[in-house]
Order: structure tokens, then sequence, then C-alpha cells
């Protein structure tokens, strides 16, 4: 179970780990930049609180939050967006391609809605198997928009899946806002799939689990798919690319409101100061260690830049010479 | 001794691996009923889990296939259509073939794309008559084109069992080649290994898929006039260069012919890598479709778009003219 002091860790920890990493940008260490999850962390650490350590979860190009709440090492997690080879991914995959398979973590997804068909094929696999096991599978309100998404619930409800579709609404696909992208609602599309489609407060964890729990539930009862809708907002850059250039497509004031509700405080203040003051001490270790970790691991050995293209060992022609 | 057909050889090949591994699923529209023959009676024999008839959602169930073989199956998916691989070459080029190297090893995807009636079917038109095996080499899937039946069921084997995603063409010209086989020899055959259908002194010509019929048939028709060696690369990613090397060292005179549209087709590989490692005594050619080419619907129209007999013989006289 769960508790209040669990949600607000998880909350934490992933702020702090994108506070520290985004330093890294700006140093130069993390090359390619980040997506920040700063403002959404909520909504991975309610979700994977209501999770088994052998869910499975698909994620998305704005995705350290899910990694993190899934329980990855922040310390390996970290040496991955430095491209270290105590990486999660041994440096070949970065910010937007963080997995670990032995947590579960199937990889953050570069292409928007790509990774709800994983999901839905990992889900339906776990039940082909006898498992009870379900998978989740983020994503963002700009992924609403893509066929392949639409597709995938289709065939999950059909099929009667136990996937939950997670859809973080935090209202911009970069730069468009949704009442620009999005006709009808994003639960409506749920809704015609006969999926069971809920809104809920993405800001506050403890209703993300809630939420998740209902769809847990029933999806290992044999229910199938769920849709969860997340209403959150996205406190920093779409990317960190955004710091070095003029984009102005929110009004500071926007901005400001939808930075006046912070799931770490929602979290936060259900515990006592004392607690809480524990807590914060104890992650700005964890990172300190972390950000340590990486920064002292060796970078790959460029004559290994092509291991693993494939899992057979093959070795395709190099690319110079004669 | 057995006459089996290459659609048939397909068809066995997926019922052998279906019988063996319980891991192995085939996926795809309209393969209960089979209507392509290379599914047929699977349903019957393994039931609704492991054959699934999907609706046309072709991108969601490529990737559904992904997501399976990230969870320990090796799907097969049919496609009845050749140019439905444009649709999801993002979910196979950009997602299943890249997760292995994005993850540090951690993923394997063995997925088979199976593409029974591949090129051309002669009046199918623009959008039912591509040929783009190319397009997968270029990006780096493997990629097997296999000419006979008994290839086809080994090359089908392989791609099953191999744990990376693969696509395998079976080309419309040669779906309904027969051969008389004993069903002992049938087996896997490894990926990258090249095959010489017919020994030469003269001239290597390198044919992929069903036209490979079309230069035994040139090599026999030219018989008096040159010794022609057919070479079929049988898999053209990972291609079997050695082999080859074998052969165009024996012969010194290179002839491609390739059913890709002609700039950056594997024929112009093959050209290249030749021209770099090969030391010909003269300077080769290929036979290809023409550069950028939409096959048109009228009968003519299309067979004159694609790689021809004529063209080969002319293709080889020439070559061997300058010696």
């Amino acid at each position: 179970m769960s508790t209040a002091a669990d949600l607000y860790r998880t909350v934490r920890l992933i702020r702090r780990f994108e506070e520290r990493a985004i330093e890294l940008v700006r140093t130069g260490e993390i090359v390619g930049g980040i997506h920040p999850y700063i403002g959404q962390e909520a909504i991975a650490a309610g979700v994977c609180a209501a999770l088994r350590a052998d869910d499975v979860i698909t994620s998305t190009h704005r995705g350290h939050g899910h990694v993190l709440a899934k329980g990855a090492d922040p310390a390996r997690m970290l040496a991955e967006l430095l491209g270290r080879s105590t990486g999660l991914n041994h440096g070949r995959g970065g910010s937007m391609h963080a997995a670990d398979f032995r947590l579960g973590i199937l990889g953050a997804n570069a292409i928007v809605g790509a990774n709800s068909p994983i999901a839905v094929g990992a889900a339906w696999a776990a039940k082909q198997a006898g498992s009870d096991r379900v998978t989740v599978s983020f994503f963002g309100d700009g992924a609403v928009s893509q066929g392949v998404l639409l597709e995938s619930m289709n065939l999950a409800a059909l099929w009667q899946v136990p996937v939950l579709f997670v859809c973080e609404n935090n209202g911009y696909a970069t730069t468009l806002t949704v009442a620009d992208a999005v006709a009808g609602t994003i639960t409506g599309r749920g809704a015609a799939f006969g999926i069971p489609s809920v809104t809920v407060d993405g800001m506050d964890p403890q209703t993300v689990l809630e939420a998740t729990r209902d769809a847990v539930d029933r999806a290992r009862s044999g229910g199938g798919p769920s849709l969860i809708e997340c209403l959150t907002y996205r406190f920093d850059a779409h990317h960190t690319w955004e710091y070095g250039v003029r984009v102005h497509y929110r009004d500071d004031d926007e901005v400001a409101h939808g930075r006046s509700r912070d799931p770490v405080d929602v979290a936060g203040e259900r515990l006592p100061a004392d607690r809480r003051a524990r807590i914060d001490a104890e992650l700005e270790d964890v990172l300190a260690d972390a950000v340590a970790f990486a920064l002292a691991s060796p970078h790959p050995d460029p004559v290994g830049a092509l291991d693993h293209l494939y899992a057979t060992g093959l070795r395709a022609r190099s690319g110079g010479g004669g | 001794m057995p006459r089996l057909s290459y659609q048939k050889a397909l068809n066995r090949a997926l019922g052998d691996e279906m019988e063996l591994d319980p891991a192995v699923f085939v996926l795809g529209e309209d393969i209960r009923v089979a209507v392509s023959h290379v599914t047929a009676s699977l349903f019957q024999r393994f039931g609704p889990d492991r054959v699934l008839d999907t609706p046309l959602s072709e991108q969601a169930f490529t990737s559904f296939a992904t997501g399976a073989a990230l969870a320990g199956r090796r799907p097969v998916i049919e496609f009845q259509i050749p140019s439905l691989l444009f649709l999801v070459f993002e979910q196979i080029a950009n997602q299943a073939h890249k997760f292995s190297l994005m993850t540090g090893g951690q993923a394997r995807v063995p997925v088979t794309y199976l593409v029974p009636g591949s090129g051309s079917r002669t009046g199918w038109a623009g959008q039912h008559s591509d040929h783009p095996y190319s397009l997968f080499v270029h990006v780096g899937v493997k990629t097997v084109v296999p000419a006979t039946p008994t290839d086809a069921y080994g090359l089908l084997t392989t791609a099953i069992r191999d744990d990376d995603p693969v696509v395998l063409f079976a080309p419309a010209g040669a779906l309904g080649v027969r051969e008389d086989v004993d069903y002992a020899d049938l087996g896997p055959i490894p990926l990258g290994v090249g095959r010489v259908h017919r020994e030469g002194d003269d001239v290597t010509v390198v044919a992929i898929g069903h036209l490979v019929h079309d230069a035994i048939a040139v090599a026999d028709e030219l018989a008096d006039e040159a010794s022609i060696e057919v070479f079929d690369p049988r898999t053209l990613h990972p291609f079997d260069w050695d082999g080859l090397a074998t052969s165009v060292a024996k012969t010194g005179r290179l002839v491609v012919i390739d059913d890709s549209n002609r700039s950056c087709g594997v024929a112009a590989e093959i050209l290249a890598t030749a021209a770099e490692r090969f030391g010909l005594d003269t300077a080769p050619a290929r036979v290809t479709r023409p550069d950028g080419a939409v096959l048109p619907f009228a009968a003519e129209l299309d067979r004159a778009v694609q790689p021809s007999r004529a063209q080969l013989v002319s293709a080889v006289q020439g070559v061997l003219k300058s010696r």
C-alpha cells in the first residue's frame, strides 16, 4: 500500500531529478537537451504506485518521471542522460529512450503515440501467457491526434487487453493548444470504443492513484482496457531547447496560474513538516550521489558505437574506407 | 518425389514452426480464411489464439507485434500487399529495428514480416505493385527474397527463429514456382549465404527473387555464346559479399538484375561494392526498374517498367563484347 509519504517521495524525487538534469543541460554535460517533466510528477507517481513490480510501462519523449516512478535507479538514469556506459541503456538511448526491462520499463519512445500499440501487444502477450500483469501506455494530449493510438484503442477493446491508456493532458502539443488540436473530448475517444474513460486531477498523486487502482483492478480481473485522462500543466519548456530561443505560446499570467497548484505541495502538505524535510534531505543525498556517479562514469568507447544493432550480434559493414 | 509449390513451402514452414515453438503466432488481414493461401489450415490447426485476424489497422498491429515480441513471443505478420510496408515503415524501421541498439541490448524483437506477393501481379497498378526490399536493406532491417520453394521454406524458418526483425519478400512472380523435393531435405537456411544456381566462367549474373528464374532461362538461351554463372544472394541484408567475390573472381564480369527502382536500389549497391572490391575486367551493367518508377496499370505498360529477359540478354552481351 502506498502511503502519502511514498507518493510525496516519488513526486519530489522526479522534481529534483529534473532540476538537477536541467543544470546539467545548462552546463553542457547533457547533450541534446531534455523534455522536463516538471509539473506533471503526480501522474507518474500516482500511476506507478498502483502497479506491481512485474507490471509493464511504455513511456514518451517526456519520460523521466515514468522511468523513475517505476523504480529505475536515478544514478543509472542520470548516467544515461549523460551518455555514459553505466547508463540504463549503456549510453545508447539517452533521455528519449531510457529503458529498464528488468523493471518492466519497455522504454521511452520519441515518436508521439508510437508506444501505445507496443503496450497493447505486450499486454496481450502477458494475458496469453496466463499472467494477470497489466501494461500502462503513457502519452500526452498530442498523441490523441495520432491515428495509431485510436487503432490501438480499438484493438485493446476488441481483444479485451489488460492495458491502461494514461493521457497526460498538459494543454499543449509542443506549442499547439488542445483547443486548436482536439475536436470533441479525449475521454470521448475511449468511450467510442467502449473503453471506461475518466478525467481526473493530474496534479494530485492520490487522485491519480485511486483512478489507476480502479483501472488496474478491472484489467487484472479480465475487464480489459481503461483510459485515464489526467489534467495537468507543464511548468517548464517543452524542451530545454526553448531556453535559448524566443518562442512565445503561453503568456506569463497563464504560466503563473498553471504553476500555482504544484504537485510537490499538494503531496507535501499531507505530511508533517519534519517528515517532509527528512524526505527532502534524503533525496538531496540520493541525487548528489547520482550526479557524482554519472559525472564520474566512463564514456563509451566509439569502437562499440554499433554494438547491439542486432540482437544476434550480426556485424554490418563499416562506413569508412574501402 | 513430392512436388512443392513456393506458396505451399511458406505454408509448410509456418505450420512447422508453430508446431515446434508455442511462442510463434501469425497475425494479419484475412489470414483465417487464408486469402493468400500462405496461412491455409493454420486456423483449424492452431486456433484463434495463434492465428489472429486483425482489423485494417496496419500501423497498430505491426507495433502490437513488437510489443508481443518484447514480451517473449515470435510473431509473424502477413501483409497482403507490398505497398502496405510504406504505411508501416515507421513501425518497422523506426521502432522494431531500433529497439535493440537504443536499449543497449536489453530488447529483442523477433518479428517476421511476410509479404506473399511482392512486386507486380500484373494489373494491380500503382499502389499494389511495389517491390520495396531495397528500402529495408538501406535502413538495415534483415531482408530476405527467396527464389525457390526450398529456399522459401528454409529462409522463412530461419527468419522466424532469428532474434531480430526480418522482412521476407515472396515475389508474386515466384509464387507459382514448383520444385521436386524430399520433405526430409527441407530445413533452415542461414541468412547471408547466397546460392549459385548455375555455374559459369564468363560472366556472373546476380539475380534477385523471381528474376533468378529469368536469369537461368537467359543463361540457357545464351549457352552457345557464353558461360553464365547465376548467383542468387537469397538474403539482401546481410549480403553474401564473399560468395559474390568468389564468383566474380572467376568470371571477372558482372551483371545485376533487380526489380528495384534504379537509383539507390540493391543493384546500385552491388555495382558500387564490385567497383570498390572486386577488380572487374569490364564495366558492369544492371537491369532494374527505371528511376522513380510507378507501375502503370495496362499490362503492356506494367511489363515495360519491369526488368525483362530481353534487357538482361542485351546487358550480358554488352558486358561480354568488351572482353
